[in-house]
């Protein structure tokens, strides 16, 4: 326990944490977005997941991070427009579109994973490449702070950026506007010539760049393969990030941050040799326990009004 | 070259759904005159202004704005053309301020983002050119409807609307509100504006209009010059026949009261009161009418009567039984009708069939089911007496109640709650958005249980609806009973609207008498 | 109305011919011999007696899924926990099948009922907390999907784990417990008996009785079956409890009819398929039979093709996406209906006329 202790006490550990956090602020801002807009993206799973594979497989075949990245974001993007191609031109449930997505994004990486890496597990006969890490001049060498605040992902650094984007965004742009015009009332969007298909497409479409980004930052940053399902439900937790942050940019990173404590526990419980498959349900018991609190409080009030 | 603005000829337009609701319309505009269009619910009214404002499309025929052929593939085509249109339901984002609502779409921005407050300069800008007073800071969800319909107003002023349409503006309105607005209205006529102007009220239309297009089942029937017809013509063009919609009531006297509110208060989610203290008494036999402006405490009432909400404050008591502590449930297990405000809300499954809807308030009952199984010999025959008492227009009971129109949906809620001859009824808004046919058959049901010895509560916003059916009537004013009449008798709409808009009030030991009338 | 279900019709099978079609296309890229493999990939399944035993042993537990998840949909639950329900089952419903010593007939119906028991505790989780507080059963069904996976992998490993075996599989279930193979010569056994029992018994519960109208208003239109005095949170656990004891059923058949141990040693997957087919089927219960079988046909045509000409099975997963984004697709095909409409309808008719 007191050897837990030191582990969660260290500088190690608070570096941990922000890393695992990395994709889950990426997916839950992604949910931000497209939930204001009023079309919910529960795909953000199998998005991560796609990206992760493009990520990885076009590094290697251009061996060329920035490529991956590239690639990774185009693909997300994609897989989102066919997403809104769908929800907002043929009108398919949003939830239902997003459970098609998953499977697909789930059973196709495994398809697409044996055709280029003749495995149905990972990708490490690919020589794929990673982002780098960032070290920041000076602060880096400062004690503690050093170790906490520089040496992460570019790609963590860009979650915190992302962040921002999204309250800049929905807070101050025009198309921010819109978006929640058209979540909130979308006939009195469409009353003043604002197109909600194109609202909402712009949404969904931010959605999967958002998801694009974490998924790369999976197969490239926070390890340097991929494996099959290895989003293993990121894309959720962060829904119910988004849930508990009540659907703002800030409050949801916040939660995310929670959720990423919980991660790192695990990791960290991992190796000090306690039972594994129980520990790594630890951040699926913290979901389920938050969101339950989260809900039970929101029943509470209701209740009461 | 005509003279007119806006011409639309043949115009057809069949829904997805395979609802016709226009099948041969012409209807035109000359520049500068308000012209009201006029007709029942389900007569076409609104479908055609959607086409002319881009919202749908025509199925068949042209429009033709200042002499070249439009086709308008959505609203923002329409208001390109100086096309604007304030809708029924207002268009307004509820947690917007009001600049906000008013510049969105067109947001002034300052380095890509938005400028608030260039946004506020244009509104109060705006708001003075038309003398259109409003408060550019405000959320728009605290304001009171007359004002939300000035913000609407504005909107599509901004947007540079010469051709103005108000979709039933008065609908929502009272009495004064409404003269406000048509001064309002004429005030932008004398600026150049052309305004269509939709109602089924025809003294106002009169009062109004410089021209009247009558519609009726999809078709022009004529238009006329306002000078030129009668009231009475006019009605008679909407109805295509003569109708006798009087309702006989004979005088009785109240029973015991069955329901008794005693000194309810509600606060809502934000601690506001939206009920302070009200109390009174329902009689057996008694129709005891709530008349009110929207939003004045009829919606907590109401679902406090119907355990919808909690009961909060004092008690409702029915037949003397305190219901604090009853379920929904266990309201409609006793002889309970409850017909609510909006029928598509919670007052049917759209995708169920009519017999589906019409049962579901007493699945439970031995008459419908035994041991947990449906029995379906009495539910088809109790379905296939509603639908010929209540001449409800469907193929069969398999039907969808989706696919039926508004009048008959509602005469399905109505053979539902009213089936089982209830001793409580409470009915909300029984008529709204329902054809005169199906409003005679609704009311002389309501009677016709009235009779029998039922208690009924009726809560509208039609206040001719409210004097014709009601014993005694109430006003409900910022959550409180301001006003109590013991009879209909030399009570009209004007006077009713005064303790509506809480001008006048009752001196309280008359508004006492909803309790003690029994006494 | 009729024409409303023709239509869905049509875009079913449109749907299914899109799916087959795009296997086409995959396998016209990948395979060395496309014509051979597109031959092998539809006609091969029925080409043999084994063959049709394994459509019918792969259907088998897609209808126990897809019967949980048409119940969760008739009443616009997403819950997507049927893979962890499979899981749960199997391993409680395992245990017994080790331990205990009961009469044949007896110790199978003994296992079954415990993983139906564990499929509804499992399932009950989400359930009751939609049916509470709101909260979101999607989120809280797929979080315990992970939950019961690393619970049912501590078990195994720690509890029932055959260190005998070099891989990681439970010890021998007792043969009492085992269910018989119906059809000789092939592995299909009793499952598919107590699948389409299990398929009647939902018809029954849903089209039948009170509580099945009850789930199917409350599905149409919450606030509406709330008004009418149904207690909705009575609904969503009752919906629950009968999707998790099907799924659970499902997953300890599927462990005692083809196994001889537990072998599992990922979710099974059949949560997702479960979506799908009971789309497929319209929510109907004898329609998810079909579905099954569709998807069952699909799969056991995949696996030929793989074993042929090495395209990955998972292929099956692109396929399932396509037919589950179409046939939900409203706007698909809509046109046509459109056309079908303007013609039935001649536009001279009054509006009230067609309206009524």
């Amino acid at each position: 326990m007191k050897e837990f202790a030191k582990l969660v006490l260290s500088s190690d550990f608070v570096y941990s944490i922000f890393r695992v956090t990395t994709p889950l602020l990426f997916a839950s801002m992604g949910a931000v977005i497209s939930d204001i807009a009023g079309v919910p993206n529960i795909a953000l799973e199998g998005l991560m997941l796609m990206a992760a594979f493009a990520g990885m497989y076009f590094s290697f075949l251009f061996q060329s991070a920035a490529m991956g990245l590239l690639m990774a974001l185009a693909t997300a993007v994609a897989f989102a427009g066919v997403l809104a191609f769908f929800t907002l031109y043929y009108k398919t449930n949003i939830i239902l579109g997003g459970i098609a997505l998953n499977s697909l994004a789930s059973g196709g990486t495994i398809f697409f994973l044996y055709l280029t890496a003749q495995d149905k597990g990972t990708s490490v006969a690919l020589a794929s490449k990673t982002l780098p890490n960032l070290n920041i001049p000076i602060v880096q060498d400062l004690p503690v702070i050093g170790k906490i605040l520089s040496g992460y992902n570019v790609l963590t650094y860009v979650s915190i950026l992302a962040v921002v984007f999204t309250w800049l965004l929905l807070g101050r742009t025009s198309l921010g506007y819109h978006i929640r015009a058209v979540g909130e009332k979308k006939e009195a969007a469409e009353s003043v010539g604002i197109s909600v298909v194109r609202t909402q497409a712009a949404a969904l479409l931010l959605s999967g760049l958002m998801c694009g980004f974490g998924g790369a930052f999976m197969s490239m940053g926070y390890v340097s393969w991929f494996s099959r399902d290895m989003v293993s439900g990121r894309g959720w937790i962060a829904l119910a990030a988004e849930a508990m942050g009540r659907q703002t940019a800030v409050g949801s990173a916040a939660t995310s941050l929670l959720f990423g404590v919980a991660d790192a526990v695990s990791n960290a419980a991992a190796t000090m040799g306690l039972p594994s498959d129980l520990v790594k349900t630890i951040p699926y018991f913290a979901t389920l326990i938050g969101l339950t609190l989260f809900s039970v409080r929101t029943w509470r009030k209701s209740r009461e009004a | 070259m005509s003279d007119y603005i806006l011409e639309m000829r043949h115009i057809a337009k069949v829904y997805g759904n395979g609802v016709v609701a226009n099948s041969d319309v012409n209807f035109n505009l000359k520049p500068g005159e308000i012209h009201a269009l006029v007709g029942e619910n389900g007569a076409g009214k609104s479908t055609l202004m959607k086409m002319i404002f881009g919202m749908e499309q025509p199925s068949r025929g042209e429009i033709w704005l200042r002499g070249e052929k439009v086709v308008f593939s959505g609203s923002k085509d329409a208001i390109a053309k100086g096309i604007g249109m304030v809708h029924q339901h207002f268009m307004l984002v509820e947690s917007f301020t009001v600049a906000q609502n008013i510049v969105l779409g067109m947001e002034p921005k300052r380095r890509g983002l938005v400028n608030e407050q260039q946004a506020e300069a244009f509104t109060r800008e705006i708001s003075k050119k038309y003398n259109l007073a409003v408060d550019p800071g405000e959320i728009t969800k605290h304001l009171p409807v007359g004002v939300k319909q000035k913000v609407e107003i504005l909107k599509a002023l901004a947007r540079g609307a010469e051709i103005l349409i108000l979709d039933e503006p008065t609908a929502v309105l009272t009495p004064q509100e409404t003269d406000q607005l048509f001064e309002e209205l004429a005030r932008l006529k004398e600026q150049g504006h052309t305004i269509v102007f939709i109602s089924h009220k025809i003294p106002e239309i009169k009062q109004i209009s410089d021209r009247i297009t009558v519609l009726r089942s999809g078709r022009t029937i004529a238009t006329y010059q306002c000078a030129d017809v009668t009231e009475q013509e006019i009605s008679n063009a909407i109805m295509g026949c003569e109708m006798n919609t009087s309702i006989e009531k004979e005088a009785r006297a109240y029973g015991e009261p069955y329901i008794s509110v005693e000194n309810v208060s509600c606060k809502d989610a934000g601690g506001v009161k939206v009920l302070n203290d009200v109390s009174f008494k329902v009689g057996s036999g008694m129709i005891f009418g709530i008349a009110g402006v929207q939003g004045n405490g009829q919606v907590e009432l109401v679902d406090m009567m119907s355990r919808k909400r909690r009961v909060q404050g004092g008690d409702i008591k029915f037949h003397k039984e305190s219901i604090r502590e009853r379920t929904v449930g266990d309201l409609r297990r006793r002889p309970f009708g409850y017909i609510p405000e909006d029928r598509l809300d919670q007052g049917v499954a759209a995708s169920q069939s009519i017999r589906e809807n019409m049962i579901a308030n007493r699945l439970g009952s031995e008459e419908f089911s035994s041991r947990g199984f449906l029995n379906f010999k009495n539910i088809r025959a109790f379905v296939d007496a509603g639908i010929k008492q209540y001449e409800i227009r469907c193929k069969g009971g398999e039907q969808p109640v989706g696919m039926l129109s508004g009048g008959n949906m509602q005469k399905v809620v109505v053979a539902r709650e009213c089936g089982h001859d209830p001793d409580i009824l409470i009915a909300e808004q029984p008529t709204r958005g329902v054809d005169v046919g199906a409003a005679h058959i609704i009311h002389k049901r309501i009677v016709a249980l009235r009779e029998q010895g039922c208690a009924v509560v009726l809560i509208s916003a039609d206040l001719s609806e409210v004097l014709k059916l009601a014993d005694v009537v109430a006003v409900m004013y910022e959550g409180e009973i301001v006003a109590f009449f013991e009879s209909t008798e030399g009570l009209n709409e004007e006077k009713l609207g005064l303790y509506m808009l809480g001008i006048e009030r009752h001196s309280p030991e008359q508004i006492k008498k909803a309790v003690n009338w029994c006494e | 109305m009729n024409r409303e279900r023709s239509f869905h019709m049509l875009r079913t099978v449109t749907a299914m011919l899109a799916a087959i079609l795009v296997a086409f296309v995959i396998i016209l890229f990948i395979s060395d011999q496309p014509a051979e493999s597109i031959r092998i990939f539809l006609l091969e399944p029925f080409s043999s007696k084994r063959y049709l035993g394994n459509i019918i042993e792969t259907m088998t537990p897609l209808v126990f899924s897809g019967l949980a998840m048409a119940v969760l949909f008739q009443t616009q639950l997403f819950n997507l926990g049927g893979e962890g329900v499979f899981f749960m089952s199997g391993i409680a419903g395992s245990m017994l099948a080790i331990w205990l010593k009961l009469p044949p007939v007896a110790f199978p119906l003994a296992c079954i009922a415990a993983g139906a028991l564990a499929g509804v505790a499992v399932m009950l989780v989400p359930g009751v907390l939609r049916a509470k507080y709101n909260a979101n059963e999607m989120v809280t069904s797929l979080m315990m999907n992970n939950i019961c996976y690393g619970i049912g992998c501590y078990i195994l490993n720690n509890v029932m784990r055959d260190s005998a075996v070099s891989s990681l599989v439970s010890y021998k279930y007792r043969t009492a417990a085992r269910l018989p193979v119906i059809l000789p010569g092939t592995r299909v056994h009793l499952g598919i008996v107590i699948a389409v029992l299990c398929a009647a018994f939902v018809y029954v519960f849903l089209y039948r009785t009170k509580s099945g109208l009850e789930v199917r208003a409350t599905g149409a239109n919450a606030k509406f079956s709330q008004y009418s005095g149904i207690s909705v949170t009575r609904v969503i656990v009752l919906v629950h409890v009968i999707a998790g004891a099907v799924a659970g059923i499902g997953g300890i058949v599927e462990c005692l009819g083809l196994h001889q141990r537990f072998e599992w040693t990922a979710l099974p997957g059949y949560g997702f398929d479960g979506a799908m087919i009971a789309m497929l089927a319209g929510n109907n219960p004898f329609g998810v039979i079909g579905a099954a079988a569709f998807v069952a046909y699909l799969r056991v045509g995949a696996d030929l093709v793989n074993r042929f000409a090495d395209v990955p099975t998972e292929m099956i997963a692109i396929l399932q996406s396509i037919v589950i984004l179409l046939i939900s697709a409203e706007k698909f095909l809509h046109k046509y209906k459109q056309k079908w409409i303007e013609k039935d309808i001649s536009i001279g008719q009054g509006a009230s006329e067609a309206a009524a």
